[in-house]
């Protein structure tokens, strides 16, 4: 069974570089002790008035780019903090991918751990994708971890790199902690030569 | 004749437990640091799965990052942040994890007790869920911060699955002139190579410049490699490292000292070892840095002009660049020097230690904070504070009109009440100038406790070299 089939989403362009995770979810939002309804708080400086009223010019405020569930990014998408309370935000606000030229790195592994798909695309790919969404916003793209490709409105395929083990475990419906308990045994002896038996 | 490594190359392979063709490395961990802040739904995972913890002694756990700084009182402030605080306190309890907790006197900022507790050592793995981790790589670990789904895993299997990064020299040469700081060669770093920089490698910093650095010193440069985009930031052991070290509480003793010692002597980069990428500093020619933007890589000498987005190529850069501008309110070639300020911070992860508040002090001492002007100190540990206080620090913060606050994140992440209203501007010792980062709104100019300090007396951007006198 595919735990993640293809899926068809419309486009949210935030066309913005080095999105820091303090944009994506503020640490005032950080003092939950669960994963869940971080997504009401999702850019939330970027989204809201002081008085918790939408912002309407700020892209998730639109109504043609409302439900998306592919986020548009400029380059570094996800710098700064290690919290992976950024990928709960995005998940929780409906988002299933998040497309930019680069990713930092921590973001990216907790992203990939949250089933948010983070799609990396050259920089003429990105600008196509921008130059489409912005002239025809309810352009839908369809994306496919399987093969790792997405399919433009004009039937056209990009293909895009995601890392093996994590892509099998997304396709399977597996974690890194079910597959590092298998490891038990390996643990154990490499315990044992470096600290002794322990006893 | 054995290939030549890396010092990175060298800890790396000392930890990977196992690894199957085209997987990753199962990587062991030695040294796990928790906070209230990004653990709880670990434990609560490890609980779903009934899990226990695999080896309680590789585990340290403190809370920081929402705790009060006026008193140590949690119950008093935040119900949602003392819940959090409490939660760690029973998932400890429960789990079997030695907790420094609000009352215990060794508590504070998670990267400034490791190392001075001892428990920070050469040679190894070190994580943490909390991107400052790399602040540990300047004792020669190989240190991380890691999301909260990693913080369960190593709970469970004292082990993270990681992909080999790449190597990233940077090389820092020459004398540092009056004035100038580690904190100033990062910020350098920072302004020169962007901070997607070092996305996908490790930093190791090499370079007479970096060898004349006291730990402390070290630890400010690693601490902000994440700035740069790079995970972890490694400094070689050397003979500083061993003797920051010797005597603390869980460094290694007696005959286990000198194996440790020998250990750690092989740790360096050998001759003719190849890093991935490398850039060279020139640390002669560094003056005091500070920020104008809203990442850390917008840097600028502090008497150089803001620059201009009508210079910059690509649109997306250039559009970066103006909604900074926009955010801090400043306007293209604009000169920083005398601009009004707000707020000092002095405190942080960066810049928190016993020496980052002998320098502040240095500059405060017998000067008054300008009136325009709140100054908070905040100590890295209730060590630091102790120490700071057997020293007489506090009473020249105190007398000149500073806070002089208890140990914790405060100010940095602002998710304690310590804040920057809308608008203001503050000169801050941190590592992040994020929109909003210190409080909503606010508006951050990142720099070292000298730079702040000054900034701090004489109520504007100021270029501290011109109230040192020697």
């Amino acid at each position: 069974m595919n735990h993640f089939p293809e899926f068809a989403s419309r486009i949210a362009p935030l066309l913005v570089n080095d999105i820091d995770t303090d944009q994506i979810i503020p640490a005032r939002f950080l003092k939950v002790t669960d994963k869940a309804g971080l997504g009401a708080s999702l850019f939330a400086d970027w989204r809201f008035q002081p008085d918790g009223s939408p912002k309407a010019e700020f892209v998730l405020n639109q109504p043609q780019h409302r439900g998306a569930g592919i986020l548009l990014a400029g380059n570094n998408f996800g710098c700064g903090s290690s919290r992976e309370h950024a990928p709960w935000a995005l998940v929780g606000y409906g988002f299933r991918a998040v497309i930019s030229t680069s990713f930092a790195d921590i973001f990216k592994n907790n992203a990939l751990k949250n089933a948010l798909l983070p799609i990396t695309v050259d920089t003429s790919v990105h600008r196509k994708l921008s130059e489409l969404v912005l002239n025809e916003p309810s352009v839908e793209l369809s994306v496919d971890l399987e093969s790792q490709t997405f399919r433009m409105p004009d039937g056209g395929t990009v293909r895009f790199p995601i890392d093996g083990f994590a892509k099998s475990c997304l396709l399977n419906g597996t974690d890194d902690l079910g597959y590092l308990l298998r490891f038990e045994k390996q643990i154990e002896e490499y315990e044992t030569m470096r600290f002794g038996s322990g006893v | 004749m054995t290939k030549p490594l890396t010092l990175f190359e060298k800890v790396w392979n000392a930890h990977v437990v196992a690894q199957e063709p085209e997987q990753p490395a199962i990587l062991y961990v030695d040294l796990h640091l928790l906070h209230e802040v990004t653990s709880p739904q670990a434990f609560s995972g490890l609980r779903a799965r009934n899990l226990k913890v695999r080896r309680r002694e590789n585990s340290f756990a403190t809370i920081d990052h929402s705790i009060p700084t006026t008193s140590p009182n949690i119950t008093g402030g935040d119900q949602l942040a003392a819940r959090q605080m409490e939660q760690l306190e029973n998932n400890c309890r429960d789990f079997g994890i030695r907790l420094y907790g609000v009352n215990s006197p060794q508590r504070g900022i998670v990267h400034v007790i490791g190392p001075e507790l001892g428990l920070t050592q050469p040679g190894m793995t070190i994580v943490c869920g909390d991107s400052h981790t790399s602040t540990h790589g300047a004792f020669g670990a190989l240190a991380f911060g890691i999301g909260t789904s990693e913080v369960e895993h190593v709970l469970a299997t004292q082990c993270l699955l990681q992909r080999k990064p790449k190597t990233f020299q940077v090389r820092v040469e020459g004398t540092l002139k009056t004035g100038v700081t580690a904190k100033d060669i990062i910020l350098a770093l920072l302004s020169r190579i962007g901070i997607g920089g070092g996305t996908g490698h490790v930093f190791e910093y090499t370079g007479s410049t970096i060898r004349a650095l006291s730990m402390e010193e070290r630890m400010t440069i690693c601490n902000m490699s994440i700035e740069g985009g790079a995970r972890a930031g490694m400094i070689a052991p050397d003979e500083t490292t061993f003797q920051y070290i010797a005597g603390k509480e869980f460094a290694p003793k007696g005959a286990s000292w000198l194996v440790h010692l020998n250990r750690w002597r092989s740790l360096p980069t050998d001759a003719g070892a190849v890093y991935d990428s490398s850039v060279t500093i020139d640390a002669n020619a560094l003056t005091p840095m500070i920020t104008y933007g809203t990442n850390p890589g917008m840097g600028i000498s502090v008497t150089e002009p803001v620059p201009d987005p009508a210079h910059v190529v690509d649109s997306l850069d250039r559009s970066a660049l103006e909604k900074s501008l926009r955010y801090m309110a400043l306007k293209p070639g604009e000169k920083l020097i005398g601009k009004r300020i707000d707020v000092v911070f002095i405190g942080s992860c960066t810049n928190s230690r016993i020496s980052d508040l002998r320098l502040a002090a240095s500059v405060i001492n017998g000067r008054k904070v300008a009136p325009n002007v709140r100054a908070l100190v905040v100590p890295g540990s209730q060590a630091v504070k102790r120490q700071a206080e057997a020293e007489g620090l506090d009473r020249i913060f105190k007398q000149a009109g500073a806070e002089w606050r208890e140990s914790g994140c405060s100010m940095c992440i602002a998710m304690n009440g310590d804040q920057l209203e809308p608008g203001q501007y503050a000169v801050s010792t941190s590592n992040r100038n994020f929109e909003g980062r210190q409080g909503k709104g606010g508006r951050t100019f990142l720099a070292s406790p000298l730079t702040a300090a000054a900034a701090a007396v004489t109520g504007t951007i100021t270029d501290v070299r011109t109230l040192l006198n020697d």
